[in-house]
């Protein structure tokens, strides 16, 4: 076998019906300083029993605000920090289980690219050995690894002759950025997470960035976790989205029926603080008041009520669970859900006509 | 418009060190009484850079400043020091993006904002309390008096902003300065702090000056924009007619390329390359390498900044005034 095909491009397994990942309960709590001998530990639930699926080629757009566990799941997933529970199934492998797909391979699939462009780059490396040092490890040859860097450097718009040897430093905040989207290439991974990978370039290179970013993607047939707290880059670049909310998921849907009929107060109040760029439709009214909670200790039931203008007896007392109104569409409200006891339970959507355009 | 309340002259600043920076270039431009001017630009443009020097907080070892600053009928930047105290904080306040870093972590909010009054004006402890207290209720603190006992840490990333708004606005200054004081915070914290603002602003009839990078948010407060590039203003319009008809290139760009509702699966227009090196010596217009209308004199004259009524703008090739697509247009080569 030649050098090449220890690194070779993964090929599908499940067919195109099987997501490419699934994810199952996830959990993670972190035990927070403090408490005495007597006292119990407190602990922050970052990801509480956080599910759902990535089909194969799709962007999958994750918001929501800081603290909501967003960056928190994405590293779960890569396994950048260890679960407490939940499973991963990718292409149809349970992964890190006997019988399963080993961590190092999934690791090679999946490659994420973080918001600080500078941090994730060695400061000593340059450039192309940056990009060329994950196929090395991987076991690709020197000069392989130098050559497919040299290409991936060319394809993000960096030329190596003039770009190869110089140092993060020399970059600016896109162009280094462009180093990263190559280096998470160099595994010819199937699917790359972005964490708000373009949310610290100026609004013209993040429009740069963004267009690169969808050129690789049909080149390569790339699937995306993208992370975003920008309601409107989401709705640019994704193909359904998921919005959490102190930990957990509160709505996932497709662009169009998230954007045009959202079910949860949350996601409804997300849009609207979105600012209108019209100067004559001034937003007039804040669609929420005060800060979301803190997540050490969220309310009871559902974790939104305290800001929800729609919140009743049965939201403190029981946490509604992720209802799905239309065919794909899910949303964790008990207005949604007309067994809920909710007093303003709206009936089931399927039978009210949606406005054009707005259908899965 | 009567007399401007701010008026700024042919203001340069440089920052000397090993390698000289031009960090703002001969910039002019007027605040009315009661006006809000959004300073829009991307990293590096000379926002920031503007309102540093207009509270004089530049280090005078290592910046060079030059041109004049009037506020309110006083030359600013040769205000003897008494002076410049009194003024700062006085009749110029500014708020920031970081709230967690213009309180000082030792002492309670109320200490601060009642520390903050009593500097300006002469009134005991406890009437500067009363103000405090105040204050923080204005700017929609729930639990005011509770909180007046907060330390900064103590709150979160929106009570803190909304407590440094509060600590800046304590003296009723005539001119605020806010720097991005709404980027580090979340959406929907965010808009709330832009309703705020505006409302306070109204209320009290203050001029503000709002720098941001993003133009959602400059659109929500400001009256007029000035958009900056490479440390010039290189066009300036009543808010409407900005956004609707932008002449310069690069505010075009800077529309485009800012993800709106329509464009969703086709490329986005982009500015190619990226801003210049202020380090540089520069020829021409700076944003030439970038612009698709860039001609010969473009790259070797420099476009001054010309006022026609409410507009200024400063390019030999503008954008024509018909057109109709607006700042939607096909703008660079994608």
């Amino acid at each position: 076998m030649s050098a090449d095909s220890v690194l070779a491009a993964p090929t599908d397994r499940g067919g195109p019906a099987q997501p490419l990942l699934r994810v199952s309960h996830l959990k993670k709590r972190f035990a927070l300083r403090g408490g005495g001998v007597l006292e119990a530990r407190k602990y922050l639930r970052a990801v509480d029993d956080v599910g759902f699926e990535i089909a194969k080629a799709e962007t999958l757009g994750m918001v929501g605000e800081s603290g909501c566990g967003k960056s928190t799941t994405a590293r779960l997933i890569a396994r950048l920090i260890e679960p407490d529970a939940g499973e991963l199934v990718f292409d149809g492998d349970a992964v890190g289980r006997f019988g399963g797909m080993a961590l190092k391979e999934f690791r090679r699939n999946l490659q994420m690219v973080f918001q600080d462009s500078a941090a994730s780059l060695n400061p000593r490396l340059a450039l192309l050995d940056a990009v060329a040092y994950g196929p090395r490890v991987h076991g690709l040859s020197a000069s392989a690894a130098r050559h497919r860097a040299a290409a991936l450097l060319d394809r993000v718009g960096l030329a190596p002759a003039q770009f190869g040897a110089r140092y993060p430093h020399e970059l600016s905040g896109g162009q280094r950025q462009r180093v990263n989207i190559a280096r998470a290439l160099a595994f010819e991974p199937r699917l790359v997470i972005l964490d708000e990978a373009v949310a610290a370039l100026d609004k013209s290179v993040q429009a740069q960035v963004l267009n690169l970013l969808q050129e690789l993607k049909v080149e390569r047939g790339l699937t995306y976790l993208f992370i975003s707290h920008d309601l409107q880059v989401v709705r640019y670049l994704a193909d359904r989205v998921l919005v959490m909310y102190l930990g957990r998921v509160v709505e996932i849907g497709t662009v169009a029926r998230l954007y045009g009929a959202a079910r949860h107060p949350y996601t409804r109040a997300l849009l609207s603080a979105v600012p209108s760029m019209d100067p004559s439709r001034r937003t007039e009214r804040s669609p929420l008041a005060g800060d979301p909670p803190n997540p050490i200790d969220p309310p009871s039931g559902c974790r939104f009520r305290d800001r929800c203008a729609h919140a009743a007896e049965v939201c403190a007392r029981i946490e509604p669970a992720l209802f799905e109104t239309v065919p794909g569409h899910l949303a964790a409200c008990h207005l949604d859900d007309p067994a809920s006891g909710h007093p303003e339970a709206r009936v089931p959507l399927a039978s009210i006509a949606m406005p054009d355009g707005v259908g899965a | 418009m009567s007399r401007a309340l701010l008026s700024v002259r042919g203001l340069s600043v440089r920052f000397l060190g090993e390698r000289s920076v031009a960090a703002l270039s001969d910039v002019d431009f007027d605040v009315a009484r009661g006006e809000v001017l959004g300073l829009l630009g991307e990293s590096g443009s000379g926002k920031s850079v503007t309102l540093r020097t207009l509270l004089g907080l530049h280090a005078p070892r290592t910046t060079r400043v030059t041109g004049q600053v009037n506020f309110d009928g006083e030359d600013v930047l040769s205000l003897p020091a008494e002076a410049l105290r009194r003024y700062r904080g006085g009749r110029v306040s500014m708020i920031f993006q970081e709230p967690g870093l213009a309180f000082d972590p030792v002492y309670t909010i109320g200490a601060q904002i009642a520390e903050s009054i009593r500097a300006h004006d002469a009134v005991d402890a406890r009437t500067a309390t009363a103000r405090a207290l105040e204050m923080l209720e204005r700017v929609q603190i729930p639990q005011a008096g509770r909180r007046l006992q907060a330390y900064p840490h103590e709150l979160s990333g929106g009570m803190r902003q909304r407590a440094m708004i509060a600590l800046a606005l304590a003296c009723r200054p005539l001119l605020l300065l806010a720097d991005e004081p709404t980027t580090a915070l979340d959406a929907t914290v965010q808009i709330q702090i832009l309703l705020l603002l505006r409302e306070l602003q109204r209320e009290a009839g203050m001029a503000m000056i709002f720098v941001s990078h993003d133009i959602g948010a400059a659109i929500e407060v400001a009256d007029r924009i000035a958009v900056m590039y490479a440390g010039r203003i290189v066009e300036e319009n009543a808010v409407a007619e900005l956004v609707a008809a932008p002449r310069h290139h690069y505010t075009a760009g800077l529309l485009a390329s800012t993800v709106g509702e329509a464009e969703r699966g086709r490329p986005l227009a982009t500015i190619p390359g990226a801003p210049p090196d202020l380090s540089a010596p520069m020829q021409g217009c700076a944003f030439a390498p970038r612009c698709v209308a860039a001609v010969a004199r473009c790259r070797s004259e420099l476009p001054p900044l010309v006022r026609d009524g409410a507009r200024a703008l400063a390019c030999w090739r503008p954008r024509a005034t018909g057109d109709g697509d607006g700042a939607r247009g096909p703008i660079g080569p994608s």
